[in-house]
């Protein structure tokens, strides 16, 4: 039934209650998914929530103790590295220090019987493709960064896998060079047409690129879904905390304020902030509070406010005419407006 | 910055006192080779000679045991790179149960005293009634040979990051394909620097071959012997600075070579 995806074809990467114990610790914890052919597909979450082992168990560097992992509907049971269409740029770009560039990127194509000639052309278009070919018998040493990440990748795709697998590839680089790679990386995606299963644990790369993301969390997925969906209505606690930040109300909390018998999670930069007394219209929901602190964040200034039993945080927009205003505001009794649809309820069992 | 200090004068008097009770010996041998005077050590030399030399290469018996010392060196040299570098690998690749145990039982041949392998391997030997011969020269000295390829291997193994070998697997390469690609280049100099002190150490052994020869003589046992029965002493000194120099340059070169590995595995020029 889950082996034929909604558009009729196989999926890229299925999951079947696949688990990995390492002793009494399950790294993986019977967890079921799949990955349609050419998505961007994430697997987000924080270190040790199991993410990487999956890619490994994918990738063939591992094998799971429970559950089956299947490659374009093929099961991977005993399947070794090197006989599965996939490959991996590494969190660590793993390139080979004795060999040129050239001969990195060229390496795959040695095992698929290519000339040494025929090898170093197709490597010098691959690197092309990453603007580097003017690098190519440099040693991987003498390259920046984001070089390096480029050759990783340029040398993962000569072989033009079904299935590229990427480890937190961008995890090493300057937050100005990241975004650039963010924005080629998925240009690249988008012209080689194949599916990216992209391994991170930081959120905002997660949302921008992939078509689909699944957060994990001790072993197990909380939630798959568009980004916006992840992002909009969060399934569990941890993912409403875990990506972007949350108001998390429960309990009698989330009664008094909402109505609401399970708990609530409200974005940040959903709730409005308004003078105390100002009548809200009947599709919001409100609270009085007094303002607490407030911090500059450039772009935005983020406000805590003390309601009854708890606080929530605020950010607005840095529309001030003077940023500096904002801070007379602390001490002063506000009320906290959103509609009703922005509070999110959430699971009971997280 | 400390380094720019200068050390104060007694410590730098004490490491100039070390270094010349560590080599002023050699200095001597050095000096003697060249002496006129046959029978003692008289100081100073009563003359200067060239004549020791010619004499020193005239004797087929220093001949034949050199060539001696350099086949039974080359021959434990290879056993031990072929076996050392399969025991670092397998030690650091997998985890299984006895793992540390294996590693210090690796280990153990050169800590214990040459004098303890020699016995134990004298009386396997006997045990096994197998004759003395060349090869159970190479069977003494590939005990501790093994030992320094071993350890030059596995710390080169533990500074090489195991996602490279994933990378390489990753790619379509197997497990042979990548350990000629992959592993045997990124380990190469190291196990280059374990073959040369492996190979000075067994050219220089004395005490574990004096347990496993039989009528053969390694240059080292010669030079005993030698110095039990006088003659033409100066010729143990001729060969004595010769011996200093085979073993000293592979051992410098093993050094330059693991010296500064990242330059090494980087430069490439």
């Amino acid at each position: 039934m889950a082996a034929v995806s909604a558009k009729g074809s196989t999926p890229a990467v299925r999951f079947e209650s696949v688990s990995r114990r390492f002793g009494a610790l399950a790294a993986v914890d019977e967890v079921s998914f799949q990955v349609e052919d050419g998505e961007f597909f994430s697997m987000l979450g924080p270190s040790g929530s199991g993410k990487t082992t999956c890619l490994r168990l994918i990738a063939g560097f591992d094998q799971p103790t429970g559950g089956e992992v299947f490659v374009h509907g093929e099961p991977m049971a005993g399947v070794p590295p090197y006989e599965r269409d996939v490959n991996t740029v590494f969190q660590d770009y793993a390139l080979f220090p004795h060999m040129s560039v050239a001969e990195n990127v060229g390496y795959g194509l040695i095992f698929r019987g290519v000339a040494k000639a025929e090898r170093r052309k197709r490597a010098i278009a691959m690197l092309e493709m990453v603007k580097l070919a003017d690098r190519a018998d440099r040693r991987p040493s003498q390259l920046s960064g984001g070089q390096r990440q480029r050759v990783a990748l340029a040398r993962a795709l000569i072989n033009h896998p079904r299935v590229l697998l990427l480890d937190e590839p961008l995890g090493a680089l300057d937050l100005k060079l990241r975004e650039q790679m963010q924005v080629e990386l998925k240009a690249i995606q988008r012209q080689v047409g194949i599916t990216f299963v992209y391994v991170t644990h930081d959120q905002q790369k997660a949302l921008t690129m992939s078509d689909r993301v699944a957060v994990f969390n001790d072993g197990r997925i909380e939630q798959i879904g568009s980004p916006i969906e992840i992002y909009e209505r969060p399934a569990t606690a941890f993912v409403a905390g875990f990506v972007g930040e949350s108001n998390l109300l429960s309990g009698e909390l989330a009664r008094r304020v909402t109505g609401s018998v399970v708990a609530i999670s409200i974005r940040p930069e959903k709730i409005k902030l308004l003078a105390a007394g100002t009548p809200v219209d009947a599709d919001h929901g409100s609270v009085d509070g007094t303002v607490r602190v407030i911090v500059f964040l450039g772009a935005a200034i983020r406000h805590v406010v003390a309601i009854p039993g708890g606080e929530m945080t605020v950010i607005e927009q840095n529309r001030h005419a003077d940023p500096a205003t904002a801070w007379s505001r602390i001490g002063q009794p506000v009320r906290l407006a959103w509609l009703r649809h922005h509070a999110q309820p959430i699971g009971v069992g997280a | 910055m400390r380094s720019n200090q200068r050390s104060p004068l007694g410590l730098r008097l004490a490491v100039l006192g070390g270094l010349l009770f560590l080599h002023l010996p050699l200095a001597l041998i050095l000096l003697y080779a060249f002496t006129t005077e046959e029978k003692s050590y008289a100081f100073p030399p009563p003359g200067l000679t060239l004549h020791w030399f010619a004499v020193a290469w005239g004797r087929d018996d220093i001949w034949s045991a050199i060539g001696l010392s350099v086949r039974v060196a080359a021959i434990s040299t290879l056993i031990a790179l072929v076996l050392g570098t399969l025991a670092a690998m397998a030690v650091h690749r997998a985890k299984f149960f006895g793992r540390e145990a294996i590693s210090l039982m690796l280990i153990l041949p050169i800590a214990l005293p040459g004098i303890v392998t020699g016995i134990s391997l004298r009386a396997a030997l006997n045990f096994g009634d197998l004759p003395f011969s060349f090869w159970t020269i190479v069977i003494g000295h590939a005990t501790f040979c093994v030992v320094v390829v071993y350890n030059n291997a596995i710390a080169r193994l533990r500074r090489t990051s195991t996602s490279l070998v994933e990378a390489s697997m990753d790619l379509g390469a197997n497990g042979f394909a990548t350990f000629r690609y992959v592993v045997l280049p990124s380990i190469a100099t190291a196990l280059l620097a374990g073959g040369m002190l492996s190979f000075a150490l067994s050219f220089d052994e004395v005490i574990v071959t004096t347990f496993t020869a039989g009528q053969q003589t390694t240059l080292p046992i010669w030079m005993l012997t030698e110095l039990v029965r006088p003659r033409q002493r100066p010729v143990t000194n001729v060969v004595a600075v010769f011996i200093v120099a085979v073993t000293f340059l592979p051992i410098l070169g093993a050094y330059y070579l693991t010296r500064d590995t990242q330059d090494a595995a980087g430069a490439g020029k």
